[in-house]
Parts: C-alpha cells; sequence; structure tokens
C-alpha cells in the first residue's frame, strides 16, 4: 500500500504489551486447501493468524500440519478456543494451545447457542480470570454490551473482541452504536470480531473508532479469496484513516457545496 | 515379554505392545513430537517431561494440534 502524504499519525497496534503491524487479522478455517489459504493471507498483509486447537486424526500423520504452512516467524499464530461451549473446555483448550504454540496469547470463546454462536457471558467471564490468573494474553470474543465489555476489561483481558453479528453470517456491523460505545469507554483495544462479510463492512466498522477486526469467512468464502483480501486490506486502512481524518457531521438538511451568489439574473 | 495396554487415544481403544514412554507412545503413532500436544488422563505432558512419562493400561490419551480455524 502507498502512503499518502497524510497529515494524521497512527499510533501503533499494541496487545497484551506487543506491537503489531497489521489491523487486520484473519481466520485460517474455511479454505479450499493450504495453498488458496496461504494465498489469501498473503494479499491480506495481515500479521496476526488465527489457528484452532483440535485432536489429530491418527489416520493421516503423514499429512503436513498448519504450521507446515504458515511460517511462525512471519505470522503471529493466534491460538482460538473455538468449539469450547463451557468455561472448562475453553480453559482446557488454552492450556494445551499455550502448550503447542509460540505465545501467551488465546482468543478465548465460550460458545452459548450452537445456532447463533453468541457467547455465553457466564463462562467467559470465569474462564477470562482464570486464563488472566494463569498468565495468559486473553482476547475475549464477547458480544455487543458494554457492561461485559467492561467487566471483561476489569478482569485484565488483553483485548475485548465485541461482534459485527455472527460468526459466518457476514451480516456486516449491525450495531455501530454499542460497538462505538465499548471503544469510546473501554481503555484496552477493541477488536471486532466475526461477522464482516465484504470490504464496506470493514471500512464502516474502522471507521467506529475500533482497533482492528478479525475475519476468516468474508475472505475465504468469497468467490476469489485473494481479491477479497486484498480488497479488505485496503478497506481496513481506509477505515481507519477515514477515522483518523474525523468525519464531517450528518446533517439532515441540505448544505451547498457552491457558492449561492453571484448567480445570473 | 510385556503384556499388552489398552489405552484410550483420542477417544478411540487402542492396543499397544506393553508399557512405554509417551516419546515411544508418539512413535509407535507415527507422529512427531514437536507438531502435537500430548494430555494424558487429563493432565498436559510438557515436551521435556514426554520420555520420562509413562504409558499404562487404561490410561487416556489426547493428541491435539494447531488446524485451520477462525
Amino acid at each position: 500500500m502507498s502512503t499518502t502524504a497524510a497529515a494524521v499519525v497512527d499510533q501503533p497496534l499494541v496487545i497484551g504489551g506487543r506491537e503489531f503491524q497489521s489491523r487486520l487479522m484473519v481466520g485460517t478455517g474455511k479454505y479450499a486447501d493450504n495453498d488458496a489459504m496461504v494465498r489469501a493471507i498473503d494479499a491480506s498483509g495481515a500479521e496476526i493468524v488465527t489457528v484452532a486447537v483440535r485432536r489429530v486424526d491418527l489416520d493421516r500423520t503423514k499429512e503436513e500440519g498448519i504450521l507446515f504452512h504458515l511460517d511462525p516467524k512471519k505470522y503471529f499464530l493466534l491460538a482460538n478456543t473455538a468449539g469450547c461451549y463451557t468455561a472448562e473446555e475453553a480453559i482446557r483448550y488454552a492450556r494445551l494451545a499455550r502448550e503447542a504454540g509460540f505465545n501467551e496469547f488465546i482468543k478465548l470463546e465460550v460458545i452459548g447457542d450452537k445456532e447463533t454462536l453468541l457467547p455465553d457471558v457466564e463462562g467467559l467471564l470465569e474462564s477470562a480470570r482464570t486464563l488472566v490468573q494463569e498468565g495468559f494474553h486473553v482476547m475475549a470474543y464477547t458480544n455487543e454490551d458494554l457492561i461485559t465489555a467492561l467487566k471483561l476489561e476489569d478482569a485484565g483481558c488483553a483485548a475485548i473482541m465485541p461482534l459485527a453479528s455472527p460468526i459466518g453470517s457476514g451480516l456486516g456491523l449491525i450495531n455501530p452504536y454499542t460497538v462505538r460505545t465499548i471503544k469510546r469507554r473501554l481503555g484496552a483495544p477493541v477488536i471486532v470480531d466475526a461477522g464482516v462479510g465484504t470490504a464496506s463492512d470493514a471500512c464502516v466498522t474502522m471507521e467506529q473508532g475500533v482497533d482492528g477486526i478479525l475475519m476468516n469467512t468474508a475472505i475465504a468464502a468469497a468467490r476469489d479469496p485473494v481479491a477479497m483480501a486484498h480488497a479488505m486490506g485496503r478497506a481496513v486502512e481506509a477505515g481507519r484513516l477515514a477515522y483518523l481524518a474525523g468525519r464531517m457531521p450528518r446533517r439532515e438538511i441540505a448544505v451547498p457545496s457552491s457558492p449561492t451568489t453571484g448567480m445570473l439574473d | 515379554m510385556p503384556d499388552p495396554i489398552t489405552v484410550v487415544v483420542n477417544g478411540q481403544e487402542r492396543e499397544f505392545g506393553g508399557e512405554m514412554s509417551l516419546t515411544d507412545f508418539l512413535q509407535a503413532l507415527d507422529l512427531d513430537p514437536q507438531a502435537v500436544v500430548v494430555e494424558l488422563n487429563k493432565e498436559i505432558v510438557r515436551r521435556p517431561a514426554l520420555g520420562a512419562t509413562t504409558v499404562r493400561n487404561g490410561d487416556q490419551v489426547e493428541l491435539v494440534h494447531f488446524v485451520g480455524g477462525g
């Protein structure tokens, strides 16, 4: 991406005491194959890449694992607790992930409902508190509720991750007001996670002032994931720049852009 | 000859030649210790301890690794 001669200067993205270069974070699921995944991730410019923790398939032990395709020196691997429905499960998976992985970060998910994949707030708060105490940098996937976000911050989470809309739904940012409110009230980084569908969604989300976006399906399920990954990289940058530029106010009535004087008789 | 043991591995019952270290256990399954995480009876066994930890009859072992996910 070329840099503009913009007067605005952005602060670096810092989560858990570590600086990251890209505000776009991507998942690694749902790709047709590893080659498609790597090309799309590369095109996105993302640095943080999420992975899940699952049983080894004992009948296919000779297949290359995902780490073969994602260089841990180039990408920051953020393990998640996807598929966990209780605090106990999420804690178990987080500990396994830490043992498998390369850092102390965990994207914490405790799901409350299979159809919507919305978070179970009780389980989320309980596991967040435990994992923070165990030294994890917890990035917590949560709902749009400000109170829950504040509690997660109080628990010591490294980042709060409110959803834009349900995981994999592509519905975009359903409630800009709540995301804006969460960002305004929290000191911890706010990363919107889940539900982004296309580039405009990403742009609008960044315009709310949040620190970053995590998306998976929007890229992986696009007809051309590499093209969409390019679009998303630009959209996140555009939205961030628009936010830093300070948008014009909205008005209910029109205000002409051309002079009203000097008109012919 | 050691007695064969039955171990539940990733939810499946499997037979092995006898009690063995987790290092040998992984080798028997054709797995690279660097690429998997081992949980023995619900407790994670750190990589440096694999050689010194024995898997026994009736043990439950979970072997996990990173996969693609959102």
